[in-house]
């Protein structure tokens, strides 16, 4: 299987308030399809090193490869490109721009690539609603629908660039547990079906054990 | 890289949900370039019409002879008094004649000159008007009526009659207003004229001149060339002034300068006989910018604090934006391009705004004893001011919009989303 996300002795320090080692020698590979969770406790560093993966934190010691390619060190303006293209998000809270429609939320990072047409990315973006059974909600308002849907709009959302993983900072954190098994059971069927890469940062036991692979993190390390 | 239809789409949404904000902040540039249009439309038409009731009528050279004494003493061309010290005292002028020497050559040169717009002959001579046993002091100018409607907008100070009327009769006179109304006097009347040699000529009213300057009206008047040389009994090239009208006035200094050393006369140029005219027209426009850049930046102002609030609102959306791969640049694209749009929307619409009032104040009545010609107050309808105007309302809005901007390029999406 070819690997999609490798990290070589990654390293991360705080130097604020006082100088502290974050990350400690982080070392491991995601390849295609797999459906990954990253465990542990709170302050343990899991979502500091998923905001390294994302490219979006670049204060770290270490290589970076996003598909066999050297991505450390990349300007900021690549590392967006990247973002865009390859990395699809899902967070806690939704984050979705509320003055937009639900559609115009999910074409958004298509419409900033710009490698479809108008028409193209509308039936995209359509079909990913689709997919995840909220089409009828296209031309609501973000704002106006419940949050479960919101994050399913925001799974829409990450997949519209058909990215090369999707990364999730505690998805289904601030979800009851029947939108949280909702979440879970998009997240393996897209997995399944769609051969997709899934790094998700969870606290959620239940959730985790569900997955492919658990990678356990305790005070900055990897302990399985 | 950027795709501008997904920023300005961005931009136009946010401005669009926030409609209230948008619009006073418009207005804000509005008010400011609206004001700005009035002002100096108004202030530089003020001043052009005060700068013209002189300027007009001046020419931009005078050329006369001066009554002077002489520059270099008698006493100084002796070789034998060469390394000593002279004292000369009561210096008197030399002796010469009023009138110009060679005058019509002159005259056919100036007119020759590429920078010369006219040159044209004058005669002054002090006159007495006389009304029963009253006799009042005046001044009667020989010109060519024509020449001078032409050249120094002549016309506009005959309120009755015409240059033309003067032109058409032989001992015609256009009598000051002043004079008109001390003697009770009207076109069709008679007035009789004596010369400082005591002769007394009858001369038929054919106009009433009003240069809208109290002392002069009362003293002056106008009669052709040939008719003062027949009263003072000179010959037909008997000139005492040319006045010379220049196509650049920037060029009136040096051109005067060239005339003196090469006719050895007199000549003034309009700057120098005018000087205050340039430092009260000067200051006046500075105020005038003053107070409309004042009132710019205070726009300006408005457009910073609405950005700013809206980044502070916005974090959320930007944190998101910069996570779905938006590029720093692209964040400060979608805030710089609404400032844009604000100032844009505002700064037409102000230019819109001091346009209506501008013609507003056109049509209201100003009349004045002072200025025959003006009617409704001055404006001064000057596309350059649209064009300024619009151009500060731009660059205003673009650096109230280029700080905030600035900001939201620089925030850290890791912050925003971890923050939460």
């Amino acid at each position: 299987m070819s690997t999609v996300l490798q990290a070589k002795h990654i390293n991360k320090y705080f130097k604020k308030p006082v100088l502290f080692h974050v990350l400690k020698d982080i070392n491991f590979k995601i390849s295609k399809g797999d459906f990954t969770s990253i465990m542990g406790k709170s302050g343990c560093g899991k979502s500091t090193l998923l905001y390294i993966l994302s490219t979006m934190d670049t204060d770290y010691e270490g290589e970076l490869y996003l598909n066999n390619k050297l991505i450390t060190n990349n300007s900021k303006d690549q590392l967006s490109y990247i973002r865009n293209k390859h990395i699809g998000f899902v967070f806690q809270f939704h984050y979705l721009l509320s003055e937009f429609s639900v559609l115009e939320n999910v074409m958004l990072p298509a419409k900033k690539l710009g490698e479809k047409s108008f028409q193209e990315i509308e039936h995209d973006a359509m079909q990913k609603l689709h997919i995840l059974n909220i089409d009828h909600l296209a031309k609501k308002r973000a704002s106006q629908i419940s949050g479960g849907e919101k994050q399913r709009v925001a799974i829409a959302r990450a997949l519209i660039n058909n990215p090369s993983i999707i990364m999730g900072d505690e998805p289904t954190g601030n979800l009851d547990s029947h939108n949280s098994n909702n979440v879970f059971n998009i997240f393996k069927r897209l997995s399944e079906e769609q051969g997709l890469s899934l790094l998700i940062v969870t606290h959620d036991e239940d959730f985790a054990k569900r997955t492919n692979r658990i990678i356990t993190m305790e005070d900055g390390k990897i302990i399985s | 890289m950027t795709n501008w239809s997904v920023i300005l789409n961005i931009a136009k949404t946010h401005l669009l949900t926030k409609v209230k904000q948008t619009i006073i902040a418009a207005l804000g540039v509005t008010f400011g370039i609206g004001a700005y249009i009035t002002l100096v439309s108004f202030m530089t038409g003020l001043n052009s019409m005060l700068d013209d009731l002189i300027l007009n009528q001046t020419p931009h050279i005078h050329i006369y002879n001066e009554i002077e004494p002489s520059k270099k003493q008698p006493v100084a061309m002796y070789d034998a008094f060469k390394n000593s010290v002279n004292v000369v005292h009561s210096i008197k002028p030399k002796l010469s004649q009023k009138k110009i020497h060679n005058a019509l050559p002159i005259i056919h040169y100036l007119n020759n000159d590429e920078d010369v717009k006219g040159a044209i002959p004058q005669i002054k001579a002090n006159i007495f008007y006389i009304a029963g046993s009253i006799e009042i002091g005046g001044n009667l100018t020989g010109i060519n009526p024509l020449d001078e409607a032409k050249l120094f907008n002549f016309s506009d100070y005959v309120v009755k009659g015409s240059p033309e009327m003067l032109q058409k009769t032989d001992n015609g006179i256009l009598l000051g207003a002043g004079v008109a109304k001390k003697m009770s006097l009207t076109i069709g009347d008679r007035v009789q004229i004596s010369t400082s040699k005591g002769d007394v000529f009858p001369l038929k009213i054919v106009g009433i001149y009003q240069s809208g300057v109290a002392d002069i009206d009362a003293i002056q008047s106008f009669a052709n060339i040939k008719t003062v040389q027949r009263i003072l009994g000179e010959a037909e090239n008997y000139i005492t002034d040319i006045n010379v009208k220049l196509h650049n006035m920037n060029l009136a200094l040096p051109k005067a300068k060239k005339i003196e050393q090469q006719f050895h006369l007199t000549a003034i140029d309009i700057n120098t006989a005018n000087a205050q005219f340039e430092t009260g027209t000067t200051i006046r426009n500075l105020i005038t910018y003053a107070v409309s850049i004042t009132l710019l930046i205070v726009a300006g102002f408005g457009i910073y604090n609405i950005l700013n609030m809206l980044i502070y609102e916005k974090m959320n959306d930007i944190a998101i934006l910069k996570a779905t791969g938006f590029s720093g640049k692209d964040v400060q694209y979608i805030f710089m391009s609404q400032a844009i749009i604000i100032g844009l929307i505002g700064g037409i619409l102000g230019l819109l705004i001091g346009l209506i009032f501008t013609n507003i104040i056109n049509t209201i009545p100003f009349k004045t004893d002072a200025l025959p010609t003006v009617e409704t107050y001055p404006i001064n309808f000057d596309g350059w001011f649209y064009v300024i105007g619009i151009t500060f309302a731009m660059v205003s809005t673009f650096l109230a919009g280029y700080l905030p901007s600035k900001k939201a390029k620089k925030i850290d999406p890791v912050k925003i989303i971890r923050g939460q």
